[in-house]
């Protein structure tokens, strides 16, 4: 129930509309919820409406701590 | 597809599952609960059941809007559809959860009732629109990912002034559930189940942030660490909270960083507090009655509310007698526990509410899980 995805906003539309892509396939969305994203942002898409944004940082961050993990030997 | 399959990466799951077994003392038990439908997917979907370590159990919770959405309030839509008429807009997820007199919405569907299925709020708007003749209801339900849509479909009808809409609102509260398991009086019937921690929700921590999970933490001295709903977002939780209770500690941490903050989303926030408030109380399937976990139309948009709208009153009706939901609703029974689990009761029949959505605790053991009992049962006979 609670899905939600991110996607990359490529377009803004009157009426705090936008277009989103994911995989090729593109969809309007309304972002009235999120009304500071950008075109070029990842915005989290929940039942049509954009509820979050993804940090690109603290993604790159989440992922090197994983990285930072598998690269440690267990004991 | 970009910050989704960097979180299903198999080799790193495997790397944090062997610090996990290195990290978890052996000499004790930790059970945590995943909240959400949304974790407890992804446990049985990716396999992470198997790659944690066997004194690690996952306990699922009763974070699915669908299976904790009582039979009494089906029925209000459903009566709403055959004796009221109205076209009844709702999202797929509730259309096959059983109501009382074998009817489910998609049953009373084919009895000629006028249900829809719709992706959004918006789209129930746009039927309102096209057919200003009939009554549209919009079943509104979930939890507070999915309310400030919501909140914003009402303040869209009331802005164009729409004459024919209204929203049967059943948003439900996350933090009062989580307080609810550890205290509410039924522990005596069902039993307690010891829980160490909490794997704290994805997307609802987007809207309302991390703090409101604070007080809980503090006051019942459970750890609770917000995860997203990718197998190594689960994985590493579940590491984050052996560390916590390795160290005695008991607090609010955060792995999906990279989507939720302190503070959520403000704007929607702000948005639901401006058409909805709270509910002194709500019935949930299992949970039965919980003080302060549902939100109301506030009376500013009372001609929105299709419970004023309509003058419904709620009944309550009990569930299928053979049916456990209650129970492992609030993890005190596994699906398997069930008498009718996939025997009776299977996704495509489903007696009891979490069997209904994929993200209930039986459909996902059904779907992904219960090949692993297999094996189990023939070393037995063995």
């Amino acid at each position: 129930m609670c899905l939600a995805i991110p996607t990359r906003l490529i377009e803004i539309r009157p009426g705090a509309q936008a277009l989103v892509e994911l995989g090729g396939i593109r969809k309007e969305i309304s972002i009235a919820l999120m009304p500071e994203a950008v075109v070029g942002d990842y915005v989290i898409v929940h039942v049509g409406h954009a509820i979050g944004l993804i940090d690109p940082d603290e993604a790159e961050r989440t992922l090197r701590l994983f990285g930072e993990l598998a690269s440690q030997e267990a004991h | 597809m970009k910050y989704i399959d960097e979180f299903r990466d198999g080799d790193i799951a495997r790397k944090i599952a062997e610090r996990l077994r290195a990290e978890a003392r052996p000499e004790r038990q930790y059970s945590f609960m995943e909240f959400c439908g949304g974790h407890t997917h992804a446990i049985s979907r990716y396999g992470v059941a198997e790659l944690l370590p066997p004194n690690v159990r996952m306990v699922h919770g009763p974070g699915c809007p669908v299976c904790v959405l009582p039979i009494g309030r089906i029925d209000l839509a459903i009566q709403l559809a055959l004796a009221r008429g109205a076209i009844v807009c709702t999202y797929g997820d509730t259309m096959r959860v059983p109501a009382s007199d074998g009817l489910s919405l998609v049953r009373a569907k084919a009895r000629g009732g006028d249900i829809r299925m719709v992706y959004s709020g918006a789209d129930a708007l746009e039927i309102a629109r096209r057919e200003p003749g009939r009554e549209v209801v919009f079943f509104a339900i979930g939890f507070e990912t999915t309310t400030p849509p919501t909140a914003l479909t009402l303040r869209r009808a009331k802005e164009e002034g729409l004459k024919n809409f209204s929203v049967l609102c059943c948003h439900v509260l996350t933090p009062a559930a989580i307080t609810h398991i550890l205290e509410s009086p039924e522990v005596r019937q069902y039993g307690t189940v010891p829980l160490d921690g909490f794997v704290g929700p994805a997307h609802v921590s987007i809207v309302i942030g991390s703090a409101p999970y604070e007080p809980f933490a503090a006051a019942y001295r459970k750890p609770v660490v917000i995860a997203g709903f990718e197998p190594l977002d689960v994985m590493q939780a579940v590491l984050m909270l052996v560390r916590q209770v390795n160290e005695g500690r008991a607090e609010v941490e955060n792995e999906f960083t990279r989507a939720v903050n302190r503070e959520g989303n403000r704007h929607a926030q702000a948005l639901v507090d401006e058409v909805l408030e709270v509910r002194p109380s709500f019935e949930w399937r299992g949970l039965g009655e919980v003080p302060a976990s549902a939100l109301k139309i506030r009376p500013a948009y009372a001609e929105f509310d299709a419970e004023v709208r309509f003058g419904l009153g709620y009944r309550p009706v009990p569930d299928n007698k053979a049916c456990e939901c209650g129970a492992i609703l609030r993890g005190v029974k596994r699906p398997t526990d069930c008498k009718i689990f996939g025997t009776v009761c299977t996704p495509e029949n489903p007696v009891g509410s979490c069997m209904v959505s994929s993200e209930g605790a039986c459909a996902a053991h059904y779907s992904y899980g219960r090949f692993r009992d297999i094996p189990v049962r023939v070393e037995a006979v063995a």
